[in-house]
């Protein structure tokens, strides 16, 4: 660990990085927006936006239930709660009876309601409310070592289920003739979504989640015309912006989270901009 | 594009097998329920290798359904047999698929390659292409003549340039069953044309069965060797001549003269 914060004092220049709790953030952006900017190009590509945004206030609820429980780390019912609500959410996406959009944004509206009412009981919310923006400023070395811990289960994921997840996004039935078990892998997908979104949650924001997802997958889309720089833009987007959100919120003295989706959001017009230039 | 080119270039890269005709697949009493409401009802289909085998009915009459539980999209009753005449032993059926419509938006940064790549390799399609697997992917799309259109995004194609890109994924490997679901929308009668000549040099050229979903009555009568009438359950089976000529066709079609109904001898 001091190993680290040594290189980073001596490599860059800049008077922020005295501090730990800069130093941490730092490790902690670098490590959480390739992340994002890699499963976002899916959650884009399968029109799964909806879902992830579901999932990110379902965080709420399972932090509620596990006040109810009186567990000691609300992190275990967290975990939980959202792995049931995305595996239950994929359930009635393959129903394909109602318009999926509708149907999550109810459950969804339900669970996100049960979890405020619950966590605003005798009035303490203000307790909480750190969660909605998150806090990145406030994350340890230990908590940096599990998001990359998370980071490389996710980059092993990506290598044995990448290709299949692309096929499934251009045709299921197509998918399935080349022997690809689609409802298996769209479960295994939406688990992953769930417990990388549980994980980083908290350094976030429940509001901003979805935005750090989807944004640097968008933008990339706009410039990139196939998979590789597909994936290579929306990492380098998301890296880019992360780190400039982070340096700006520490000038400015504001939120990091919601620094970094504003300066995403003008990275996306910016590409919207080039897009006809760049795709003819 | 010729489809003598294309004949030439595929005895070159693959030739299988000719169809032996001593593969059938057989399906017994296949049955599609949704919710309380049966799509597909009590189903038996014999099918030989060499054969083109083309579903008709009309819109809702479960040609889709049929397609999908083919495939095991969606759950059925009955069973799908696969057997070798030779050793009449049951093996597994592997099927190749060309769909009726991809679900890729504009703008979708997909391009041939990768699809194909993802197909056919275990390698990450993120990850910086293999010369070797694209030299692959180029001999696989020039089946169909389709190795200019590597590059391009998947959303970009037009409706034959991205049959011919679908045909070249669903022959390789090889499989048991070709099965087409309606892939002629938006298409201009000469690709349709072309369409057709494919499926039928493959069929005649490679150890494989083909069940074609198709809205296009008047290739059905030209191409077919049997037609399947479907609605709901099998109205009406038998040669492209006994099918056109039933009342169970009239029934569903109305009148309809044909210039050229095959009987079923023309393989």
């Amino acid at each position: 660990m001091e190993v680290i914060y040594n290189i980073l004092e001596h490599i860059l220049p800049f008077s922020w990085i005295q501090y730990d709790f800069m130093k941490n953030a730092l490790l902690a952006v670098l490590i959480i927006t390739p992340l994002f900017g890699m499963i976002g190009t899916v959650i884009v590509n399968n029109n799964m936006a909806f879902f992830s945004d579901a999932l990110g206030h379902s965080a709420l609820t399972g932090i509620a239930i596990g006040v109810i429980l009186g567990l000691v780390s609300t992190d275990i019912s967290m975990m939980l709660y959202a792995v049931a609500f995305a595996l239950f959410l994929n359930y009635i996406k393959g129903k394909k009876t109602a318009s999926t959009d509708t149907v999550i944004s109810v459950f969804s509206s339900f669970s996100t309601a049960i979890g405020l009412v619950i966590l605003s009981m005798g009035g303490n919310f203000s307790k909480y409310s750190s969660l909605l923006v998150g806090d990145i400023l406030s994350i340890t070395f230990k908590e940096i070592l599990m998001l990359l811990g998370v980071f490389i289960f996710t980059v092993v994921f990506w290598v044995f289920f990448y290709n299949k997840m692309l096929v499934i996004s251009i045709n299921e039935t197509l998918a399935r003739s080349r022997n690809i078990r689609v409802k298996f892998v769209n479960n295994l997908f939406s688990v992953v979504i769930a417990l990388i979104v549980m994980m980083s949650i908290r350094w976030v924001g429940v509001l901003i989640i979805n935005a750090l997802l989807i944004l640097p997958a968008a933008a990339a889309r706009n410039l990139a015309t196939n998979m590789r720089e597909y994936t290579l833009f929306s990492c380098i987007i998301s890296i880019t912006c992360g780190l400039c959100g982070l340096v700006l919120s520490y000038h400015m003295n504001t939120a990091t989270g919601p620094s970094i989706v504003i300066v995403s959001a003008v990275v996306f017009f910016m590409t919207l901009i080039a897009k006809p230039t760049v795709k003819g | 594009m010729s489809t003598h080119n294309s004949k030439k270039m595929m005895s070159i890269i693959k030739y299988k097998d000719k169809a032996c005709g001593l593969h059938c697949i057989k399906v017994n009493n296949l049955t599609v329920k949704l919710g309380t409401s049966t799509i597909l009802e009590d189903i038996n289909i014999h099918i030989h290798c060499g054969k083109m085998t083309a579903v008709i009915g009309q819109n809702g009459a479960g040609k889709s359904t049929f397609v999908k539980a083919l495939t095991g999209e969606i759950p059925h009753e009955g069973t799908i047999e696969f057997k070798d005449k030779r050793t009449n032993c049951d093996s597994k059926l592997s099927i190749g698929y060309v769909p009726q419509f991809l679900n890729v938006e504009k703008n979708t940064p997909v391009s041939v390659y990768d699809l194909a790549a993802a197909s056919i390799s275990r390698y990450p399609a993120f990850l910086p292409r293999k010369k070797a697997l694209r030299e692959e992917v180029k001999d696989m799309l020039s089946l169909f003549e389709a190795t200019d259109l590597i590059d391009k995004p998947l959303c970009d194609l037009s409706g034959g340039e991205l049959q011919r890109v679908m045909l070249s994924l669903s022959v390789n490997p090889v499989p048991n069953l070709l099965l087409l679901d309606e892939p002629i929308s938006g298409m201009d009668d000469n690709g349709t044309r072309l369409f057709y000549e494919n499926i039928n040099y493959l069929k005649n050229h490679y150890d494989l069965a083909v069940i074609l979903v198709s809205h296009d009555l008047e290739y059905v009568a030209k191409y077919a060797d049997s037609v399947i009438l479907l609605n709901k359950n099998v109205l009406k089976a038998g040669t492209p001549k006994e099918v056109f000529e039933s009342d169970e066709f009239k029934e569903v079609f109305g009148h309809i003269s044909f210039g050229e109904v095959s009987d079923g001898s023309n393989i």
